[in-house]
């Protein structure tokens, strides 16, 4: 639904610089405003396209020439810190690595990412995630391990990956556990999957995170569609390498019967 | 309706910033006990520290036992073209490398040698291999690393997008800040017993900047307006390879690590052309110098087809650049559609760094105004008129770290001062002025282009007294107009509200960097003046530091301290080396000549 149009003239007869690669008809976007208890939906902008434009380029002309008030969260604008995150044509991806050439052609979509509050037009209130992520024990390494740390980079092979993650929480949007089950207060969410497989597969990390991330982390409510390993912008096989991993451990530790029995017979854990 | 409530928050530490440097003082101040906030315009990890991609510049050895900390301070210092502030310069290159060590024990990851230790890569003017780095996302590490410890760090709190408009004083004293939540507009109060600003550069002014949206220089007009002096403000690095084609793409980053893992410059008549300007340190000279050999070439005709240069890693093959670089091939892909593990990439000079910035003591990162420290880029001195790549992740980590304990250590004893109802009803009104809706005014976004065009042509890369002159009536102006921006919208996250002040903080900013560079009649490191293209030993013996004088800006000459014989005695021994080898050794060349034993022993 469109609450409003409004076509930019004066963008539309800006005349882009030599060199600039500016060409073709306008581009039409459509992008979510709105508050909360107010009055939303998706408004129609027209903006000059350039060669090798991203959405977040458009964004940005929408805000200078037509709409100052448009609200988006960015930073780098160079995919490395997670910040621009929003639903594209329907899909979670990162603003500023979204180029427009590569959409289909027509009218680009441009929605706030569904799993979190609204706060505000393209800005939504994912303080969740750095909630669950003080929960989570930082790294401890023994208090007598000496300083500096010997590591073999093979066995840091498995970790490098997680530590890409630029937490732009698409992988936390696209998850229907907290996307259509609201399970927030239930469940971690794959980035935090992430964080815990990479603190729990450091080789000179002494803490246990397993029983905490099965019962208040809700790492069984995982059904690994591989939805979030599909979103994430670095590429992170968050499913196969964190999630699943982790699954396992659980239950081996959980679920193996021989533990199971001596459990109930000596009551620990 | 002013005067308007507000909340008051009351801590002994208030870090503005939450990059490395101010999470690195926000931990120590809270690991000494204070009650510390630490406040950030952004969200929590998204500062500009992530965009460091080549590595921390320190002096393990762990790659060239030959390294130690008195060959990383003669190359800071040379680096610097001497500028620098020797005893910065000195605490720093000797405490980076436990800031190292300890990074790793809160959890951070590095790459490896195959003996398992922290591995090191070459870098630009570093003489040995000296770069502790995770492929090309060491900044991301850094900053997740502490931002995990400073979650789970005791007695710190941190706010997230609040933005601090102003420093609140009581006398001299700095004794809090006036800000807003930008998620609501409303207005709140930190009184604090001490300040630390870590917030960071500023190169938002110019138009092709690998910065983020953040670097509009809040901290140092902050600091500024509350009286502070500003220190060698004229130097402002261009970063040699920025991307130049597509124009979306235009200004990002790409990484030195490019060049200190074999990366190659090439003009448009294929010649290797560093060949012609530094033939000796080549692709791997200082940032400076080839920031100007690229410019130089694209116009003498020599350019690539967008007007920069090509950098050639083919060489070192697609398995190699993919462990190496990883982010630059998903950046090259995702944004230019190009494969650089099979294409020469096309760069070209983007502004990086701001090398400038509030005057510190260098032991304590105290500044001029009593109760306010500063730490990282927003401070000035430690790289002088040119910073090595791989100083800037070390910078925020030594000296993060004392700021915070300076801070801390200032704080015992101290009481809340009252809160000064007069300044916060003044910046109150000077906010809302901007939403008043009774007038047509400047959109904000206007002028900030309108200064970006200022600033790039006439105090970018090459500068002369008449370029710079322009620059600043165009600022002049631009102040004018900046009283009567306005913009449409309520104070619920409304960008272009926050916009109009960070258009007034970068007007400051921009008529301090053009007023030091009018001053500075010569050509160092990162100034380039085309009207006194030489160095003078007049004006190398002094620091122009910036201040407000009360009927407007001045600036003043500030002898440089003489180097002490012991330290001078590590950059002669450096010279030397240089004149019988090249720049960056690589681990397995023998040094031939006196220099070896200079080069080898513990400084």
């Amino acid at each position: 639904m469109a609450i409003a149009e409004r076509p930019a003239e004066q963008g539309t007869a800006r005349q882009p610089g030599a060199g600039s690669g500016s060409d073709g008809p306008p581009l039409e976007f459509h992008v979510f405003k709105g508050i909360p208890g107010e009055e939303q939906g998706e408004v129609t902008y027209r903006v000059p396209p350039v060669t090798g434009m991203v959405v977040l380029d458009a964004i940005h002309w929408i805000q200078k020439h037509v709409d100052t008030d448009l609200a988006c969260r960015w930073n780098c604008k160079a995919a490395k810190c997670g910040s621009c995150s929003a639903e594209i044509n329907g899909m979670p991806r990162l603003m500023c690595k979204t180029r427009i050439d590569d959409l289909p052609a027509g009218p680009i979509t441009v929605r706030p990412m569904k799993a979190f509050p609204l706060i505000k037009d393209l800005v939504t209130d994912v303080s969740h995630s750095y909630e669950v992520n003080r929960r989570i024990p930082q790294f401890t390494p023994a208090a007598d391990e000496p300083s500096p740390f010997v590591i073999q980079e093979m066995d840091l092979e498995r970790i490098y990956e997680f530590r890409k993650c630029i937490e732009c929480f698409l992988c936390q949007d696209v998850c229907h556990v907290l996307r259509s089950h609201d399970l927030q207060e239930q469940f971690y969410g794959p980035r935090f999957f992430v964080r815990v497989a990479s603190l729990e597969m450091h080789p000179k990390d002494t803490v246990d995170r397993l029983e905490a991330v099965r019962t208040e982390g809700g790492l069984g409510y995982c059904n690994i569609t591989k939805c979030c390993t599909e979103v994430c912008p670095e590429h992170i096989h968050i499913t196969d390498n964190a999630i699943i991993p982790l699954k396992e451990r659980v239950a081996d530790r959980h679920w193996d019967p021989l533990r199971a029995v001596s459990r109930l017979l000596l009551g620990k854990r | 309706m002013i005067p308007e409530s507000y909340d008051t928050i009351d801590c002994d530490v208030l870090v503005i910033g939450a990059g490395g440097a101010g999470l690195r003082a926000a931990v120590a101040a809270g690991e000494a006990g204070c009650d510390t906030v630490v406040v950030t315009k952004s969200l929590l990890g998204k500062a500009h520290t992530v965009m460091a991609e080549g590595g921390i510049g320190a002096a393990l050895g762990n790659v060239d036992p030959r390294d130690n900390w008195g060959v990383h301070f003669a190359d800071t210092m040379l680096g610097g073209q001497l500028l620098n502030d020797w005893r910065m310069v000195e605490i720093f290159a000797r405490e980076v490398i436990d800031r190292v060590y300890e990074l790793e024990r809160w959890g951070g990851l590095f790459d490896r040698t195959p003996d398992g230790r922290i591995s090191q890569r070459a870098f630009g003017a570093h003489t040995f291999w000296r770069l502790a780095h995770v492929g090309d996302r060491t900044g991301l590490e850094l900053i997740r690393t502490c931002q995990d410890r400073a979650v789970h760090a005791p007695n710190v709190t941190v706010r997230m997008e609040y933005t601090l408009t102003t420093l609140l004083k009581d006398g001299d004293r700095v004794v809090g800040a006036v800000g807003y939540r930008r998620n609501d507009g409303t207005f709140v109060v930190f009184r604090a017993k001490a300040v630390v600003l870590g917030s960071g550069g500023w190169g938002r002014m110019y138009k092709h900047t690998s910065n983020s949206w953040e670097g509009t220089g809040d901290g140092a007009a902050l600091a500024y307006r509350a009286g502070a002096e500003l220190l060698d403000m004229e130097f402002v690095q261009f970063h040699p390879t920025g991307m130049i084609w597509p124009p979306g793409a235009r200004g990002i980053l790409v990484t030195e690590a490019v060049r200190g893992e074999g990366g190659r410059l090439y003009n448009s008549l294929g010649e290797r052309f560093m060949e012609r300007y530094d033939p000796k340190k080549m692709e791997l000279s200082s940032r400076d110098v080839v920031a100007r050999s690229i410019y130089k070439e694209a116009q003498a005709g020599r350019g690539s087809p967008h007007g920069g240069a090509f950098l050639d890693v083919r060489h070192r093959g697609a398995e190699y650049i993919r462990k190496r670089l990883p982010s630059m091939v998903e950046q090259f892909h995702a944004l230019a559609s190009v494969d650089i593990t099979r294409e020469p990439m096309e760069v070209g000079p983007t502004i990086h760094y701001t090398m400038g910035g509030v005057r510190v003591a260098p032991e304590s990162g105290a500044t001029t105004v009593p109760g306010l420290y500063a730490a990282g880029e927003v401070s000035g001195g430690l790289h002088g008129a040119n910073r090595l790549g791989g100083n800037s992740l070390g910078d925020i980590l030594v000296f993060g770290k004392r700021a915070g304990e300076a801070a801390a250590a200032e704080v015992a004893g101290r009481v809340h001062a009252p809160v000064d109802e007069r300044q916060v009803e003044a910046e109150q009104r000077a906010l809302l002025s901007y939403l008043d809706r009774h007038e047509e005014g400047e959109n904000p976004y206007l002028l900030h282009e309108a200064l970006q065009e200022a600033m790039q042509d006439d105090a970018g890369i090459a500068r002369t007294g008449e370029s710079l002159t322009r620059s600043l009536h165009a600022i002049q102006e631009l102040c004018e107009r900046a009283a009567r921006m306005r913009v449409g919208g309520s104070r619920i996250l409304n960008p272009g509200w926050h916009t109009c002040r960070d258009v007034v903080n970068m007007l400051v900013i921009s008529e301090a960097i053009v007023r030091s560079a009018l001053e500075r009649r010569e050509s160092r490191g990162s100034q380039w003046r085309l009207d006194f293209p030489d160095l003078s030993e007049e004006q190398g013996r002094v620091n122009y530091v910036t201040y407000d004088g009360g009927d407007g800006m001045r600036i003043r000459a500030v002898p440089r301290e003489p180097i002490p014989p012991r330290l001078q005695r590590l950059i002669d021994e450096e010279l030397a080396l240089r004149a019988v080898t090249t720049i960056p050794v690589r681990p397995d060349q023998r040094i031939e000549g006196p220099a070896v034993a200079a080069a080898g022993r513990e400084a």
